[in-house]
C-alpha cells in the first residue's frame, strides 16, 4: 500500500477538479459509523446476556 | 454518476456494517431458532377457556419436566391472572428456578396488552384473538416485575405482577 | 432563477404564515402537555380538575406528532414551492382548502381529547374506542393534507409544462417525493380509519380486527416519520450550504437519497410491530432487511453534510484536516439550530438501526428508550431543523429583520433545548435499558426494587422535560417577536446552488414513473403475502372497550 498522502496529491494533480480533499469528511463519518457499531454492539450484548 | 472515492469508502463501510449486523440477527432468527415472538395460533377473545392452556386450573405457574415450566397468563385490564393459590387468593408472585426453562403462554380477554418482564427479553405484544408465546431460560436470580408496557386504559399502570427467579 | 432574491407575494406570504400560526401555537399547547405528564411521572404531582395522565398523553402526541409536524412541514413547502416553481390562484386557493380542512380537523379531534372521550393515544389502540368524532378529525386532517399533496403535484408539473427538458429545482423535487411518500403512506391509516375505526366507533359495525388495524396504522406510521425527517434533509441539502457560504456538494446524490426514502421508507413497517403475534416471522426478517435499506440514503446525506461543510471551509482557506469546522458560521442561529439538529442524529439514528434489529427488539420494545429515541429524532434533529429554518423564513415572510438579538436568543434557545433533551433523552434511554415501560403513568408497581431504580431516571426527565419547556417558551416568544415585533428590513431566503465540480445530474432521475413503480412494487411484495395470511387466520373480532379509558 501507497502512503495515504502519495495518494491524494497524485489525484490532485492528475484530476484536480475531480476528487478534492474531503479526509476531514472521511475521518468524521468513519468515527459515526464507529459510534453505530460500537452502541449496537453494546445492546447486543445486553440481549444475549439477558 | 460519479462518486467520490472516500464517499464510496464510506458506503461500503456503512453497507458493510448494516450487513454484517444482518448476518448476525439472521444467524439467531434461522439457525438458532431466536425470532422475535410470533406465535401463529388465534383464540376466541371471549371464550378463552376453550382453549386447554387458559383453563382456570391451568392458569399460573406449572412443572411440566424436570427443569421445565410453562406459565399460562390471561391479560385482562388492569391484570394478569396467574391462577389461584390453595386458599383461592390470587395469584400476583409466581417463583422460577434459576436455570429453569420456561414457557409464557399469554392472551387477551379485552384489549391489546403488553407482556414484559422489566430487565430481560421476556417482552411481547398480548393481542385480542391471537396466542403469544415466548420460551426462555430466566439466566439471573432475582425479584423482577412482569408489566403492561402497551397502553390498555386508564389503570394500565397498575397492571403487574412480581417473577422471582432464585436460586434452588 | 434560484439566485434573484424574489421576495414571496403577500398573498403566498399569508398562506403559508397560516400554517405557522397553528404550527408554533401547537407547539406551545403539546410542549405544556408533555411538561405536566414528565411532572406526574416524577411521582410528586397530580393532575389537577380531574385531568387524565393518558389524556394529556394523547394531546400531547396528536397536537406534537400530527399537528405541529404537519401544518409546519405542509406551509414551509408551500414556501419552497412558491418560490422555485411558482404558484397559481388556483392553486393558492386549493391549498387554503386543504389548510382550513386540516384546521376544522384538527380543532375536531383536540375538542374530542379535550372531553375525555379520546383517551386512545395517537396510535388508536384498537379496541380501545374513542368517541367517532376524534377518528373523523383526524381523517379530516389527512385529507387535507391530500389537497396540499395534489396541490404541490401541479405546482411541479405546470412549471414542467413551461419549462421542457430542464430538471426540476431540486427543492420543488424534494418536496413532491415528500408528498408522494405522504400520500401512499395516508392511503394505509386512511384505510383503517374510514373502513374500520369509523364504522365501529358510530356502531355500524359491532367489531373491530385487531390485527389489521394495527397493520395499516405501521404501514402509515414508518414513512410518518420520514414525513417529518425528509424537510430537515431538504433544508440540509439546499439551504445550509447556501448560508454556510458554500455550495451543495452534489446534486444527483441528494436526489438519489430522496429517492431511495420514497421507496423504502414504506415497506418496513413491520418493525414496528416485531413482538406481535399473528405475523410470520420471515416476513418480519424481510421487512427488518427493507428497513436496513433506508438507513442508506441516510448514510449519503452523512457524507455530503460533511462534505458540504469541508468544501466551504476548504474554499474558505481553512485547509488543514479539520481546520474547515472554524469556518463554519457558529454564532448565524440559521446555521447553529439545524447543525446541533444533524448531530443529534447520530444517536437518533443509531437507536432506530438498533430498535429495527429482529429479535433485538425485544430488549427495548416498549421501553421508555422508545420515547427517548423519537425524542432525539423528531423531538431534536427534526424540531431544531425546523426552528432553523424558522429563523429565516418568518421574517422573509413577514417583511422583518433576523435581530441580532434574537439571533443570540435563538443560539441560547439551542443550547437549552439541547441541554434539556440530552437531560431527559438519555436518561430515558438508560431507564428503558432497565426496563422501565413507555406510556405510563406514575406507578411503583408491585413495589419490586427494580422499579425504584427508574424513578431516579424519571425524575431527571422532569428536570429535563422544565428545561425543553423554557426552550418552548422561548421559541414561541421568537416566533411572535419576528412576526410582531422585529424592526422592518429585508431576510433573505437563501437557496444555494450547485458545486461546479459536482456531477451533473442524471435524467432517469426524474424518471417519475419508474420511482412510484418500484415503491409500488416494494410495497406489494413487503405487505400481500403476510396481509392475506393475516386476514385468512383473523380471530373473531373485536367489540369495542370504551369503559376502559374512562
Amino acid at each position: 500500500m501507497k502512503p495515504e498522502r502519495d495518494n491524494i496529491s497524485r489525484e490532485t494533480m492528475v484530476n484536480p477538479k475531480k476528487d478534492n480533499t474531503l479526509k476531514g469528511t472521511l475521518i468524521s463519518v468513519l468515527l459515526l459509523g464507529a459510534f453505530i457499531l460500537i452502541s449496537w454492539f453494546i445492546v447486543f450484548a445486553i440481549f444475549i446476556s439477558r | 454518476m460519479r462518486i467520490h472515492k472516500y464517499e464510496k469508502i464510506w458506503l461500503i463501510f456503512g453497507v458493510g456494517s448494516l450487513i454484517l449486523f444482518l448476518i448476525i440477527l439472521a444467524i439467531g432468527a434461522f439457525y438458532k431458532g431466536v425470532h422475535p415472538p410470533s406465535h401463529m395460533d388465534t383464540i376466541d377473545p371471549k371464550n378463552v377457556q376453550e382453549n386447554e392452556s387458559f383453563k382456570e386450573e391451568n392458569l399460573g405457574l406449572r412443572q411440566v419436566g424436570e427443569n421445565e415450566y410453562i406459565v399460562n397468563v390471561l391479560s385482562s385490564g388492569f391484570y394478569y391472572d396467574l391462577g389461584k393459590d390453595e386458599d383461592g387468593e390470587a395469584v400476583n408472585t409466581i417463583r422460577i428456578p434459576v436455570g429453569a426453562k420456561v414457557l409464557f403462554q399469554t392472551t387477551s380477554t379485552d384489549v391489546v396488552h403488553g407482556f414484559h418482564i422489566a430487565g430481560t427479553n421476556v417482552n411481547m405484544m398480548v393481542e385480542p384473538g391471537h396466542i403469544s408465546t415466548l420460551e426462555t431460560v430466566m439466566q439471573k436470580p432475582g425479584t423482577y416485575t412482569l408489566l403492561c408496557n402497551e397502553y390498555c386504559g386508564s389503570g394500565h399502570h397498575y397492571m403487574a405482577a412480581t417473577v422471582e427467579v432464585y436460586e434452588p | 432563477m434560484m439566485e434573484k432574491h424574489l421576495s414571496i407575494s403577500p398573498k403566498e406570504a399569508r398562506l403559508v404564515m397560516a400554517h405557522m400560526y397553528v404550527a408554533f401555537i401547537s407547539l406551545l399547547v403539546g410542549g405544556l402537555m408533555g411538561l405536566l405528564q414528565t411532572f406526574v411521572r416524577s411521582g410528586s404531582f397530580d393532575l389537577p380538575f380531574g385531568i387524565g395522565y393518558y389524556q394529556i398523553l394523547t394531546a400531547h402526541g396528536v397536537i406534537l406528532a400530527l399537528v405541529l409536524t404537519t401544518f409546519f412541514i405542509i406551509g414551509f413547502q408551500f414556501a419552497l414551492m412558491s418560490k422555485t416553481v411558482g404558484i397559481s390562484d388556483k392553486q393558492r386557493l386549493s391549498a387554503w382548502i386543504g389548510f382550513w380542512t386540516m384546521l376544522i380537523g384538527t380543532l375536531l379531534t383536540a375538542g374530542t381529547i379535550l372531553t375525555g372521550k379520546a383517551n386512545v393515544l395517537y396510535t388508536f389502540y384498537a379496541p380501545l374506542k374513542a368517541f367517532p368524532t376524534f377518528y373523523i378529525g383526524l381523517a379530516l386532517v389527512v385529507v387535507g393534507s391530500w389537497i396540499a399533496c395534489f396541490t404541490n403535484f401541479r405546482q411541479l408539473a405546470v412549471w414542467k409544462k413551461t419549462h421542457k427538458g430542464e430538471k426540476s429545482p431540486l427543492l420543488a423535487f424534494m418536496v413532491v417525493i415528500n408528498m408522494l411518500l405522504w400520500y401512499i403512506a395516508t392511503l394505509g391509516v386512511a384505510a383503517t380509519v374510514l373502513i374500520q375505526f369509523i364504522p365501529w366507533s358510530l356502531g355500524m359495525v359491532d367489531t373491530i380486527n385487531v390485527l389489521v388495524s394495527r397493520t395499516l396504522f405501521w404501514y402509515f406510521g414508518h414513512p410518518l416519520v420520514y414525513f417529518w425527517l425528509l424537510p430537515a434533509y431538504m433544508a440540509w441539502y439546499a439551504i445550509i450550504p447556501k448560508i454556510i457560504g458554500g455550495k451543495i456538494f452534489s446534486d444527483a446524490l441528494a436526489r438519489l437519497s430522496f429517492v431511495l426514502f420514497l421507496m423504502f421508507s414504506i415497506p418496513v413497517g413491520f418493525h414496528h410491530q416485531l413482538t406481535e403475534p399473528g405475523i410470520d416471522p420471515l416476513w418480519k426478517f424481510i421487512q427488518v432487511v427493507l428497513t436496513f435499506m433506508v438507513i442508506i440514503p441516510s448514510l449519503l446525506t452523512a457524507f455530503s453534510m460533511f462534505a458540504t461543510f469541508e468544501m466551504a471551509g476548504r474554499s474558505k482557506g481553512y485547509t488543514s484536516l479539520f481546520g474547515w469546522i472554524k469556518a463554519l458560521p457558529w454564532k448565524d442561529v440559521r446555521f447553529f439550530a439545524p447543525v446541533v439538529g444533524m448531530l443529534a442524529f447520530i444517536p437518533a439514528g443509531t437507536g432506530g438501526i438498533i430498535n429495527a434489529s429482529h429479535q433485538m427488539n425485544q430488549v427495548i420494545h416498549n421501553t421508555i428508550w422508545v420515547t427517548g429515541h423519537f425524542h432525539l429524532t423528531v423531538g431534536t434533529t427534526v424540531i431544531l431543523t425546523f426552528f432553523g429554518i424558522s429563523y429565516w423564513l418568518i421574517p422573509s415572510l413577514t417583511g422583518r429583520k433576523l435581530t441580532k438579538k434574537i439571533n443570540t436568543l435563538g443560539i441560547i434557545q439551542t443550547i437549552v433545548w439541547s441541554v434539556g433533551m440530552f437531560i431527559m433523552s438519555g436518561s430515558m434511554h438508560i431507564a428503558g435499558l432497565l426496563g422501565a415501560p413507555r406510556r405510563s403513568a406514575y406507578s411503583t408497581y408491585t413495589g419490586a426494587e427494580q422499579v425504584d431504580t427508574w424513578i431516579g431516571y424519571q425524575l431527571a426527565q422532569a428536570i429535563g422535560g422544565t428545561i425543553l419547556f423554557i426552550g418552548i417558551v422561548l421559541m414561541v416568544y421568537i416566533f411572535f417577536y419576528m412576526v410582531l415585533g422585529a424592526p422592518k428590513g429585508k431576510a433573505s431566503f437563501p437557496i444555494a446552488e450547485v458545486s461546479e465540480e459536482a456531477e451533473p445530474t442524471p435524467q432517469y432521475l426524474e424518471n417519475w414513473k419508474l420511482w412510484i413503480g418500484i415503491t409500488i412494487a416494494l410495497i406489494l411484495f413487503a405487505y400481500t403475502i403476510p396481509f392475506i395470511d393475516i386476514i385468512q387466520h383473523s380471530p373473531p373480532g373485536s367489540e369495542g372497550f370504551e369503559n376502559l379509558i374512562r
